[in-house]
């Protein structure tokens, strides 16, 4: 599996007076089994990319290669695209609309035409990857509280047996407990079910705790393409595209400003700890 | 596509148009959509015409903007077009099968076609010279004797702000909701009417739910700020006439005047 | 002097089944004893469903209580001849930046309030105008709202709260739907009404960082207020608050694990300058 992003653009309003640009020239390669986090500030183009991975967007201007075929062609299947690359919008929970949960989970793989059977055991086996209980199946899911809510939503792409999971700042308006439980679930797919993982989020400590590359976007254009620790030794430069380094790192930058001879090229609550025990003793 | 509504939108820049009383404008537009109906020939649409385009280039919102707008409605013109086209009786032009189109017909249906478009390019302008705010308070104002016979005035018109300007957000909703649902494979355009039907549901629905939750914030947001309905209420922007809109007024008048005698005069 | 007070102060409704007979009743709030002063700064924290944005509804008179009182500016909210003025003087925010924005040009939304309170039309344009240039957002005063960024609408709704001349702000999760940068906006906007014109800020959220700049926290779980003090002394609490379903600031927690080792580091360190200085002691 691989998706292979070459050269694309992408304009809204194209040819008027509002023209935007949300992606100019933007080339990468997702293999199977990668952990990425995407970073950029608002209005960057981030949600504009992960729609073109799936084929909701077609790019402009270069192509999009899923296992080597090129999703803008004629007769390429964009559905069956949308079943094996699984894009979780912002605030998921608001796309859920059947009586119970069961159901709505059900509406993905109903919609990729399986069997009955096959339909429940999916949605069986979704619901239970997000931990959700059995006595919820049959319930409203609108009586559920926001977390809950959210994982079903999750659980209904999940059905659809994804190889590419993209989640667009899964974690916005929860609570921490909300935040913890869900960015679990995603490390627990990644691990445990080899789904390749791209997550947007704004924040820096939880893309340094999970992912193992960063793609950084700002005004349209890739800036960084690279592991984590490469990415956020650019404390100034991110800082400049309105976005930060995970609060450990910018420690241990303060603490070397002060003349503390800590290693800088730490990025988790661990490696902070351990780079301070080392200096004190 | 659902961005190009353009109907009820405002265009933010300063005009001559945009400066005049919504009063003024609401009159306008009446008279404005009233003259299409009374137009007897093609000079009085000449005239028409020639008034639109000032009215446009007045408003200084770009034409390909208010173009737009006509776009999501074309297949009501085309519907309209080609019922007059087939179905008015006359000199026969062509014939096939049980078809026949007349002269009668194709006058019939540019006229229709002209008369639609104008009568929404007309209330186009209207609406993008005018905050929605300032559109119903006008028609508050303008409507405002009939609250002595207990009509809530202030009250639809604040609806109908509300209503307007929650537009643009629920049309940005559909298309979110629309992508995500695609993206668990639904399926919007294919499939007979019944079908597409039926596949709107996990679009009308959550719609219909966010719509409810926004109307409800909303209205716990206009409590926390003292709204109690109209009584005891002051204006921001109280409307008042200036001389711009005395002008505008008597130049309605000769508009109306002109497309009522002229073509009528000429045809004599 | 006490801008908010309550005694006793409970809530509770009814919890329906699908038909829509009760099935049982909720205690959302249970005796909660309160007093802000004027000119606090303060923060509520709490997980999702502890009480906390009940609680801020009891401030503005848009819930009641069923046990206790809260006074609001010394006015007893069940009372119904306070209403209005109870709103006026303890105006809210909500979270959702897009579904409390009621007028269609910025300066519009912020006289909402005032035109309903019956202010003079030249006194409204007066308020419009200082309530903008408060929240920074002056500038802006002739946009439409829907092109702002989640930050800015933020702004514009408090100073739509402003322009009623209040005594005190309430927030329910004014940055929980905003980017890193939104967030920032506005609580610099916040701690600058704070100290400059002494307005009292209740700021109900559940982003650690947020709450480092209020003066007296409070911790709410099932209704009940379980913790108070200043950020530091809560912040002391690393293991309860996580019992709580609530995490600390990552630079909180790292001085928490040193001493957890052994490290003598402080508790309740709150900033990345703090704790800088703690290690340099140290070494």
């Amino acid at each position: 599996m691989s998706i292979i992003v070459n050269h694309v653009s992408y304009s809204y309003n194209p040819g008027t007076a509002m023209e935007v640009k949300a992606l100019n020239d933007i080339s990468f390669t997702v293999s199977d089994g990668e952990f990425i986090g995407l970073i950029g500030h608002t209005g960057c183009g981030k949600s504009t990319l992960v729609q073109h991975l799936n084929g909701l967007l077609k790019p402009q201007q270069g192509e999009i290669c899923y296992n080597g075929e090129n999703i803008s062609d004629a007769d390429y299947d964009l559905r069956a695209l949308r079943s094996r690359v699984g894009l979780i919008f912002q605030y998921p929970e608001h796309q859920l609309f059947e009586e119970d949960v069961f159901t709505d989970v059900s509406f993905g793989p109903r919609n990729q035409g399986l069997s009955d059977s096959e339909i429940e055991m999916r949605a069986y086996e979704a619901l239970t990857q997000v931990g959700i209980p059995d006595e919820y199946f049959y319930q409203s899911p609108f009586d559920l509280s926001g977390g809950e809510k959210r994982r079903i939503a999750i659980a209904g792409v999940l059905a659809m047996k994804p190889e590419v999971l993209i989640l667009d700042e899964p974690t916005a308006g929860l609570d921490p407990k909300g935040r913890e439980d869900i960015l679990n679930l995603i490390r627990n797919l990644h691990e445990k079910e080899h789904i390749t993982i791209i997550l947007v989020s704004h924040s820096m400590e939880d893309i340094a705790e999970y992912a193992d590359r960063i793609l950084v976007m700002h005004e349209a254009k890739l800036v960084y393409d690279d592991s984590p620790r490469s990415v956020f030794a650019h404390e100034e430069e991110l800082k400049a595209m309105g976005l930060s380094v995970p609060a450990v790192t910018s420690i241990m930058h303060l603490l070397r400003e002060k003349g503390v001879g800590v290693r800088q090229d730490v990025i988790t609550i661990e490696e902070g700890l351990k780079a301070c025990l080392e200096i004190l003793h | 596509m659902l961005r190009d509504i353009t109907l009820g939108q405002y265009y933010p820049t300063e005009s001559v148009l945009h400066k005049l009383d919504p009063r003024v404008k609401l009159l306008g537009t009446l008279v404005f959509l009233v003259s299409l109906f009374l137009i007897p020939n093609f000079i009085g649409y000449i005239i028409a015409t020639i008034f639109l385009i000032c009215m446009i280039l007045l408003s200084k919102v770009p034409f390909s903007f208010m173009v737009r707008g006509l776009k999501a409605v074309v297949i009501l013109l085309l519907v309209t077009v080609i019922i007059n086209l087939f179905a008015t009786p006359g000199e026969v032009l062509v014939s096939f099968w049980k078809f026949r189109i007349t002269k009668e017909g194709i006058y019939a249906s540019v006229f229709m076609m002209l008369r639609l478009i104008y009568l929404i390019i007309g209330s186009s302008i209207m609406t993008l010279t005018t905050t929605p705010a300032n559109l119903t308070d006008g028609m508050e104002k303008a409507l405002s004797p009939l609250s002595l016979i207990r009509v809530p005035v202030h009250e639809i018109a604040m609806m109908m702000s509300i209503a307007l300007s929650f537009i643009p957000i629920l049309l940005e909703e559909t298309d979110k909701i629309m992508k995500a649902q695609m993206a668990r494979g639904a399926d919007f355009e294919s499939g007979n009417l019944i079908r597409r039907v039926k596949n709107m549901i996990p679009l009308l629905v959550p719609l219909f739910i966010s719509a409810f939750r926004r109307a409800n914030d909303l209205a716990m947001a206009m409590e926390a700020r003292c709204y109690r309905g109209g009584d005891g209420r002051t204006k921001m922007k109280p409307l008042k006439y200036h001389v711009n809109d005395v002008i505008a007024y008597v130049l309605l008048a000769l508009y109306l005047a002109a497309v009522i005698v002229i073509p009528r005069v000429i045809l004599a | 002097m006490s801008i908010i007070k309550s005694e006793k102060l409970a809530y509770e409704y009814f919890r329906r089944d699908k038909d829509g007979a009760v099935d049982g009743i909720v205690r959302a709030l249970n005796d909660i004893d309160l007093d802000i002063s004027q000119g606090d700064f303060v923060a509520i924290l709490g997980h999702n469903g502890s009480g906390k944005s009940t609680l801020a509804k009891h401030m503005n008179a848009i819930l009641y209580p069923s046990e206790g009182t809260i006074w609001v500016n010394g006015m007893d909210s069940k009372e119904p001849e306070h209403l209005w003025e109870i709103r006026r003087s303890a105006g809210m925010v909500f979270q959702n930046p897009d579904n409390q924005i009621i007028g269609n040009v910025v300066e519009e939304d912020v006289g909402f309030g005032p035109e309903n309170m019956g202010v003079p039309t030249k006194e409204i344009w007066e308020r419009v105008e200082e309530s903008l240039k408060a929240v920074g957002m002056y500038a802006y005063r002739k946009s439409a709202p829907g092109k702002l960024s989640g930050g800015q609408k933020q702004r514009v709704a408090i100073a739509g709260v402003l322009a009623m001349h209040p005594k005190c702000i309430v927030l329910d999760e004014p940055t929980a739907m905003l980017d890193p940068m939104g967030r920032r906006e506005v609580i610099r906007a916040l701690r600058a009404l704070n100290d400059v014109e002494n307005i009292t800020v209740i700021l109900i959220t559940h982003y650690m960082e947020e709450v480092i700049y209020a003066n007296k926290v409070f911790v709410m779980d099932q209704g009940n207020i379980v913790m108070e003090g200043t950020p530091r002394q809560v912040f002391s609490h690393v293991e309860e608050l996580e019992q709580l379903r609530l995490t600390v600031p990552q630079v909180t927690r790292l001085a928490h694990e040193l001493r957890k080792t052994g490290v003598r580091i402080p508790e309740g360190i709150l900033t990345a300058e703090e704790f800088a200085e703690a290690i340099c002691r140290l070494l």
